[in-house]
């Protein structure tokens, strides 16, 4: 089992360049597959890589919290896909929720382009930054809908009619 | 004890054939879609990801259609199928405070800090049967969003009763348990709460239902708050050891229920409030609530209650919980039990024989009297 378990870990990553990188993986992850294909497109012609873990499907156990505080306990499962892709000695990683292999891979492919200098720049522009600008919109959008429904509610005061 | 038989491989296989023409339907109608049942069932489906410990909408959503809509049916197959895939991880405990909401709600606290957010919610719907869902009516007519900066920062009720101190702590004896994985290891009584957490998450809705309706009316005497419920969406999180770093790996939603109930005190701990904690997958309102009830009453060694109803007894609650074993063993009573059926019926005309026989003895000495 390659379980990683260490729940009361909780230092903050300093590296600047692992930060970075957590961000595009996390964006690339809850992005839809469509805008990522699409930048693929203009890149697929020139990038060769070698898929050195093609896409494989498993499970990961989601731990919680007892009472949302205490200690962890196991919630239930959830499908993972993750892959893995070389480009020259660059190597990146896709690990998403679910079960779409293309877009492990495509993952893996593009961390491993935006680890490199000479593509980091104008990926982050083109793919990254708007795609964490439509996560952000569509957070907003769910969370606008639900902000809709909040309520005051006003205790009556209970007594004998008139 | 049942036997195998042979023969009926034709018949069986009618038998599916069968079936498959049945989940079909009448075939002047549109078939059934995933995605439709994904999209348009969204409350069976988070049913049967939470009870089928595996959360996959689409998956979940193919079961469903499979099983022609048996909620049990398709958690079974999600569990068969669960059991072909490999574990690579284990996820970062997921951080409910950070939930982005489609819902909160209090029953304690008219104006607690963030407000109360109704969501999507069948609460004041008024239970009429709608017509125009019937006379497929076009879309609805959706909601007018309003400021989303309206839900930031919503604390945990709980945290707003710790700080008075009327509420223990969500750890009370201050030392983590560690959880047994129920899917690699047998249960082993008695449980911790980590543990008995786990066998409730996959636990059969009905059956926490009725048992947290019990101590409602009595058997165990819980008088429970409903502190805080919320649903929403929340980052999973986990360490890759290829990497040694966390990375988010996507959003999940979930529902989360804190009971609060009242305590006696004891002779060491003064009376205050005790929690009830209930978590499923999706918007599983009815059986998170009803978790947090069986969970509260499960704690009753722990708090010095005694125990006295159904609902207190771990080995009863966390041995027939789970809807799949439950329900195989019920229905392996279809299978054949020619044998064991054969012999009993070889008993029973023994007895009936001898029995007779006595009462012929018994007979003839009366008359011989």
């Amino acid at each position: 089992m390659m379980a990683s378990q260490n729940p009361e870990t909780e230092t903050p990553v300093t590296n600047p360049d692992i930060k970075k990188r957590q961000h595009w993986l996390s964006v690339l992850a809850k992005s839809p597959l469509k805008p990522i294909e699409k930048v693929w497109a203009e890149y697929r012609g020139f990038v060769h890589y070698e898929l050195i873990r093609p896409p494989e499907i498993g499970l990961a156990m989601v731990q919680a919290r007892t009472g949302g505080t205490g200690s962890p306990f196991n919630l239930g499962e959830i499908t993972v896909t993750r892959a893995a892709a070389n480009i020259q000695e660059t190597t990146g990683f896709g690990f998403i929720r679910g079960r779409n292999k293309r877009q492990a891979e495509l993952m893996a492919v593009f961390d491993a382009l935006l680890q490199r200098e000479a593509t980091e720049g104008e990926l982050i522009t083109k793919l990254i930054k708007p795609l964490d600008r439509a996560l952000k919109a569509a957070a907003d959008e769910r969370s606008a809908k639900v902000a809709a429904t909040k309520v005051e509610f006003f205790t009556m005061v209970r007594g004998e009619a008139e | 004890m049942y036997v195998a038989v042979k023969g009926g491989e034709k018949a069986i296989e009618n038998a599916h054939r069968l079936l498959a023409e049945e989940r079909r339907g009448d075939v002047s109608i549109a078939e059934l879609d995933v995605k439709q049942i994904q999209h348009q069932l969204k409350l069976a489906v988070s049913r049967v990801m939470t009870e089928g410990s595996c959360y996959d909408e689409e998956l979940a959503a193919l079961a469903i259609k499979q099983a022609s809509g048996d909620l049990v049916e398709a958690i079974f197959l999600l569990r068969a199928y669960r059991t072909t895939l490999t574990r690579f991880f284990t996820t970062e405990p997921i951080q409910t405070e950070s939930m982005q909401l489609c819902r909160r709600i209090s029953a304690t606290y008219k104006d607690l800090p963030g407000g109360q957010v109704l969501g999507p919610t069948y609460d004041y719907t008024l239970r009429l049967l709608d017509f125009k869902l019937a006379a497929e009516g076009g879309e609805p007519t959706g909601v007018e969003p309003a400021a989303p900066h309206n839900l930031d920062a919503m604390p945990r009720v709980m945290d707003v009763l710790n700080r008075e101190g009327l509420i223990e702590p969500a750890e009370p004896s201050g030392m983590p348990e560690e959880a047994t994985d129920l899917t690699r290891e047998p249960l082993k009584l008695p449980a911790n709460r980590p543990t008995r957490l786990q066998n409730l998450a996959r636990a059969d809705e009905g059956f926490l239902l009725a048992l947290g309706y019990s101590t409602q009316r009595g058997y165990a005497n819980s008088h429970p708050f409903a502190g805080e419920i919320r649903v929403g969406w929340v980052n999973v999180s986990l360490t890759p050891p290829e990497l040694g770093f966390e990375i988010e790996i996507g959003e999940i939603e979930i529902t989360e229920c804190e009971m609060i109930n009242q305590f006696k005190g004891s002779k060491e701990v003064p009376p205050q409030f005790t929690r009830g904690y209930g978590l499923t997958f999706g918007h599983s309102e009815r059986k998170a609530m009803a978790m947090a009830l069986v969970d509260r009453a499960l704690r009753c060694d722990e708090l010095g209650e005694e125990r006295i109803a159904p609902a207190q007894d771990e080995e009863f609650v966390l041995a027939h919980s789970d809807n799949v074993e439950a329900s195989g063993f019920v229905q392996h009573l279809k299978l054949p039990h020619y044998v064991d059926f054969q012999s009993e019926l070889e008993m029973i005309r023994k007895l009936r024989a001898k029995q007779q026989r006595s009462a012929n003895l018994t007979g003839e000495e009366n008359s011989d009297g």
